[in-house]
């Protein structure tokens, strides 16, 4: 479905023309980030995160294919072959670099783009499935990016999969079995590295399934926009080409300036030092972190340290897994039928200064170790989380005033008394 | 809407669990730690800050240095530390000559296969050869050091926080333990075979001082070998071992981000001009 008003491909000559017949793949094209897409014209920079996620997850499979050219998946050499790619491969090097600090741009986009998304609650219809899909694939990335880190072969990349996969464990009955059988061993070995390896490189094609039917799904009831009222006629929106392409090429540019700052002159800043010694299992590290991106659940997952009825072990497992689950409700919680937190004051101020705040604190608890203050820190974020998303969220929608909605997209950009102007503004300029 | 509801309500009562459980947890933890005494760390030095020319993003490698580096190496580190991911081709960035690299590497032993017996034995090195461990395996290497067996070098310098700085460091920081620490954490003390180290995350390690007097190593290019300079230079030659494309990775960057700045501003400028139509005039 697109809006009645969006233009037809119009095929300009007799390949084209041959093309659009036998298989109409620039007809797709055009409707989905061409001319034919009509999107709301007062969307922001925070609009740019998913086709720079979508950016991030092609370098992530550019870089990673050429990096399993040279890899070797076994335990005896994995580490070594990793320094064979950065010593002796040509530009391996870049690839490395590339591929690490890529997972984490594609972590900070795509947070980003997941907090847009919670600030305007682009989950509410028609835009659900749109939501539950990111939230899908938002698990895929992590358990890619978890597997990732392992094949490395470096101190942190083995016990982080012993702690990862030790969570099972904390299953009753069944868990140590599970555990066991997922590493194909009773430690992270070379079974286990094998079928992270296999994984790895599966997933990624798993996520852009996914990704494909994110968009479609987008494309059924159209981008949602910082007003969070619908389009209501051609005024409110432009086409995505060349409007969206011109300022995502933007945002792109500055995506790529800083993640190139850090792929050229910080490489290992958001990696931990640890993961520069070969996996040792007798071993332990003084401090086991995961990734940066894996801190504020971490944190969640370690909050728990008191047996309660559960073992705090088991607690902490199952906050972990549901402070991501519960995103899935979220289009059932928030009943408010306003969208944008710009016109929500309640909800506005639970979010900045509640929500955003406890993230940064888990944030910060997740990557610190285990002792206190951060402990009982992230024992206060982690119940305002769980209170944030399940209590408070339900309660503000329904008991908040909203303020009043602009009409319609063209007021709230051009105000009320420049209606007359509009048709003819909203003709591309090129 | 009332299957909605009990959504709602189900929401609510677990996020009251969770909650309750972890302010539960925070309370208790709150008590104990309000009544048990803190455990404190041993208060280690952090690294002292040098400037080195591989720094900032414009650095390159001081030849020199790391020459005189991979000369401490040789006659000092090497006794009991491996350098296993550099091959002696390597040293040709080092400023040597294809020449002096084999001259070099042949006067390493390094594990080969007699091509007559096919019987294992010790073979001049060549210029493919990675530099050879000390010990024949780790069982070896940790029976010799009393049970603690020296890391590889090749990545250590990465493998720390603040890797460069702290191998110099830790290189200086040996000193007998001061009665001020001693007094606060009796086991500071360096039990028999190891060494107190200011530097070092639990103040002792096994490692004795391996630069202890002036002069230990010759440079050949004059340079005076204080400890403060043979520790440096050790530690910008590790620098390299464990980053050997560390220039080329920050002269490679700049070109990279030029383009992609030059690209970003073209990229606001035709956002610019093809919005202008849309925007809404300021006036």
């Amino acid at each position: 479905m697109s809006f009645p008003w969006a233009r037809e491909y119009q095929p300009s000559n007799g390949f084209t023309r041959f093309l659009d017949e036998k298989l109409p793949l620039p007809r797709l094209v055009y409707n989905a980030v061409g001319a034919g897409y009509p999107v709301p014209r007062n969307l922001s920079y925070f609009w740019n995160f998913g086709v720079l996620a979508g950016v991030f997850l092609m370098v992530q499979i550019v870089t990673g294919i050429v990096l399993a050219m040279h890899y070797a998946a076994n335990a005896q050499v994995a580490f070594a072959t990793t320094e064979h790619i950065m010593r002796n491969v040509n530009w391996g090097w870049l690839m490395r670099y590339a591929h690490a600090n890529g997972a984490s741009f594609f972590f900070i986009v795509v947070y980003i783009h997941i907090f847009r998304g919670l600030f305007y609650s682009s989950y509410k219809a028609p835009r659900e499935m749109i939501w539950l899909l990111g939230v899908v694939i938002f698990l895929l990335m992590m358990a890619t990016a978890f597997m990732g880190y392992v094949l490395p072969w470096g101190q942190m990349s083995f016990w982080g999969a012993k702690v990862i996969t030790g969570l099972f464990g904390a299953i009753p009955l069944v868990g140590e079995p599970i555990q066991i059988w997922l590493l194909g061993g009773f430690a992270p070995d070379n079974a286990a590295l094998n079928r992270f390896f296999s994984l790895h490189f599966l997933l990624p094609f798993v996520i852009l399934g996914v990704v494909i039917l994110h968009i479609w799904a987008l494309h059924i009831p159209g981008s949602s926009n910082p007003t969070g009222v619908e389009v209501k006629s051609e005024s409110d929106t432009v086409p995505f080409h060349p409007y969206y392409t011109a300022k995502d090429g933007f945002g792109l540019g500055i995506a790529l300036l800083a993640y190139f700052a850090l792929v050229f002159f910080l490489p290992n800043a958001l990696g931990h030092p640890d993961n520069y010694i070969e996996a040792n299992p007798l071993s332990t590290p003084a401090h086991i972190v995961p990734e940066w991106y894996f801190w504020p659940f971490y944190a969640i997952l370690r909050a728990f340290t008191v047996d309660f009825i559960l073992p705090a072990k088991l607690w902490g497992v199952i906050a972990m897994f549901s402070a991501i689950l519960l995103w899935f409700f979220l289009p059932w919680l928030d009943k408010s039928p306003v969208r944008s937190g710009h016109y929500r004051p309640m909800f506005r101020k639970f979010f900045w200064f509640g929500l955003i705040p406890a993230m940064i604190v888990l944030f910060i608890c997740g990557g610190a170790p285990a002792e206190e203050p951060y402990v009982m820190l992230s024992q206060i974020a982690t119940a305002y989380y769980f209170l944030h998303f399940l209590v408070i969220l339900p309660i503000v929608s329904s008991v908040e005033k909203p303020e009043p909605l602009p009409y319609s997209i063209t007021e709230a950009v051009l105000g009320s008394d420049k209606k007359a102007v509009l048709g003819e503004n909203t003709t591309p300029a090129v | 809407m009332t299957k909605l509801l009990s959504v709602r309500l189900v929401a609510i009562l677990v996020g009251l669990g969770f909650a309750f459980v972890a302010l539960f947890a925070f309370v208790i933890g709150a008590y104990n730690a309000a009544t048990e005494e803190a455990q404190g760390h041993l208060p280690y030095a952090k690294p002292v800050d040098v400037d080195y020319s591989f720094d900032g993003p414009f650095g390159t490698w001081d030849k020199a240095q790391l020459q005189r580096g991979l000369k401490v190496y040789s006659e000092v580190c090497a006794a009991c530390h491996s350098l296993k991911f550099v091959a002696f081709r390597n040293l040709e960035d080092l400023g040597y000559s294809e020449g002096q690299v084999k001259a070099f590497a042949a006067s390493k032993q390094v594990p080969g296969i007699d091509p007559q017996t096919g019987e294992a034995n010790m073979r001049p090195g060549l210029p493919t050869d990675y530099f050879p461990s000390p010990y024949p395996n780790a069982v070896a290497a940790a029976a010799a050091n009393g049970n603690a067996i020296p890391p590889d070098l090749s990545l250590i310098t990465k493998a720390r926080g603040d890797g460069t700085n702290y191998v110099a460091s830790l290189l200086q920081g040996y000193q007998e333990p001061s009665a001020e620490l001693l007094a606060e954490h009796p086991e500071a003390a360096p039990s028999p075979g190891l060494h107190h180290n200011i530097y070092f995350p639990n103040l002792n390690l096994a490692m004795a001082p391996p630069l202890t007097t002036a002069g230990q190593v010759t440079y050949d290019d004059g340079t005076e070998a204080t400890v403060k300079q043979m520790s440096e230079d050790v530690a910008a030659f590790l620098t390299w071992t464990a980053e050997p494309t560390l220039v080329k990775r920050k002269q490679t960057g700049w070109p990279v981000l030029i383009f992609l700045l030059f690209a970003t501003i073209l990229a606001y400028m035709s956002k610019k001009q093809i919005w202008a139509a849309v925007k809404p005039r300021k006036d």
